[in-house]
């Protein structure tokens, strides 16, 4: 067909390359995510608190890390971890950090859109009973502001589950690496990158998928 | 630690200095970055549109197809494909240069969401617009040409400009396939000299400059083209 020989593509070469890649992307976009919205729940609610010292380093973070591409970010944190801790670090561990530490810029500017989209009346009436700031946030705001913006966080992990694959900058094994070295090996390098995007899509199509069903629900609820 | 600035006046081994290579470098990066732009507004603006087109279902499909298959594919694996894969199974591909490759392979990419921001820019406008200028006599061409495209264009100038500084930075994943750009320069300068620090942060100093130059010739056009009376006014980015 065109040229190309999928004839290498077997059950044995994906247990043997591609899962491992596979388990490691998964694992990377989870952990970023979820590492990800806690630090960039704390960096929106620095950026809402009305203290400047809390606002501007926070700001001075986000808008630091959105403005330069992920790529650099990954080559600095690669440069920059060994230089502060003293030792080499691996590709993975770098990368999990990095991920963290660059989608908490991006998650943080959903989390304080979602928390700005809770009517002021909500935190005054908390306030009326007598909760704390940090029981108010808890119990009132970030629930609502977690539900409202479910469908943006979700349709960020997509995005950050394809950025995943820029890793190669530093070697990390993941799934774009894991289908690479399977070319390699096998000579078929041009197949194993078309059979790479055919998984990336599959997973990245059925996820968005879901989400849309899941944002149709969640606007029918409102 | 200290900085050792002098590394960017060193010779790189080709009779030229790290400095003048960087700028080199910045100067593919602004090509590459200029020409997927011109590749992505064209191809979005014409997919977006496309997609509006309630009357012919099958372009509209078409147009949901494009944005499903350049949207759910990481760009460096579609980087991959322009440069590996379609050169393997049409061998005609394989006289083009490796930069237009790339800079269609962006330029594809990021028309998948400029396309979505045209689609949600027309929808944006009341229906009333397009059935005035029906009922006017425009014929559907005329109708987009004269009332709704020159509307939603303004409507859609922010995000426009977002898109257009996330291509500026997603042009240096094009180091992927060798591209001679700014990512490229920072790995291999590293490489050679040891300094990294150094040579990051001129790099994304220069990114950052980049980016922000995008931004504002964005606000300059957005404020050229307000329509009084239209769109809240004040867009000077106050807060």
């Amino acid at each position: 067909m065109l040229g190309l020989d999928l004839s290498f593509f077997d059950l044995e070469m994906l247990r043997k390359f591609v899962l491992n890649g596979l388990v490691f992307s998964v694992q990377l976009t989870v952990v970023a995510t979820l590492g990800g919205v806690v630090v960039g729940t704390l960096l929106a609610l620095m950026r809402l608190s009305g203290q400047r010292w809390l606002m501007a380093p926070a700001t001075v973070y986000v808008n630091g890390m959105r403005s330069v591409p992920l790529v650099m970010v990954i080559l600095w944190f690669y440069l920059l971890i060994p230089f502060l801790i003293g030792k080499p670090i691996g590709a993975e561990m770098s990368a999990v950090i990095t991920f963290i530490a660059f989608e908490a810029a991006y998650f943080s500017e959903i989390m304080r859109a979602g928390i700005q989209s809770i009517p002021r009346g909500q935190v005054f009436a908390g306030q009326a009973l007598g909760m704390t700031y940090a029981q108010n946030m808890r119990l009132i705001i970030l629930p609502q502001a977690f539900r409202n913006m479910l469908p943006v966080l979700l349709t960020q992990t997509i995005i950050l589950f394809q950025d995943t694959s820029l890793v190669y900058a530093i070697g990390a094994y993941d799934l774009l690496k894991g289908f690479a070295n399977a070319g390699k090996i096998y000579g078929r390098i041009e197949e194993a990158y078309l059979l790479a995007a055919v998984v990336y899509f599959v997973i990245c199509f059925a996820l968005s998928w879901g989400v849309k069903r899941l944002q149709a629900r969640i606007a029918i609820v409102r | 630690m200290t900085w050792d600035w002098q590394v960017f006046l060193t010779d790189d081994g080709s009779g030229r200095t790290y400095l003048e290579w960087m700028l080199e470098a910045w100067r593919w990066t602004l090509a590459v970055a200029g020409c997927a732009w011109v590749v992505a507004m064209l191809v979005g603006a014409v997919v977006g549109t496309v997609r509006t087109l309630t009357d012919s279902p099958w372009l509209v499909r078409l147009g949901n197809a494009w944005v499903e298959l350049f949207r759910n594919i990481p760009l460096l694996v579609q980087i991959f494909l322009w440069y590996f894969v379609v050169p393997k199974m049409f061998p005609a591909f394989q006289q083009v240069p490796g930069f237009v490759l790339v800079v269609v392979a962006l330029g594809f990419f990021t028309s998948a969401r400029i396309a979505e921001q045209f689609r949600a820019g027309i929808q944006a406008l009341p229906r009333g617009q397009r059935h005035a200028a029906l009922a006017m006599g425009f014929t559907t061409a005329q109708s987009y040409r004269y009332v709704l495209l020159p509307m939603a264009c303004r409507i859609i100038l922010p995000p426009l400009t977002s898109e257009s500084m996330n291509l500026l930075k997603n042009s240096s994943v094009a180091f992927a396939v060798s591209i001679a750009e700014l990512t490229m320069f920072a790995m291999q300068a590293q490489e050679e000299t040891s300094r990294g620090m150094e040579i990051y942060l001129a790099v994304t100093l220069l990114y950052a400059a980049s980016a922000f130059a995008v931004n504002r010739v964005f606000a300059l056009i957005e404020r050229r083209l307000r329509v009084p009376g239209f769109i809240a006014a004040d867009t000077g980015g106050g807060h």
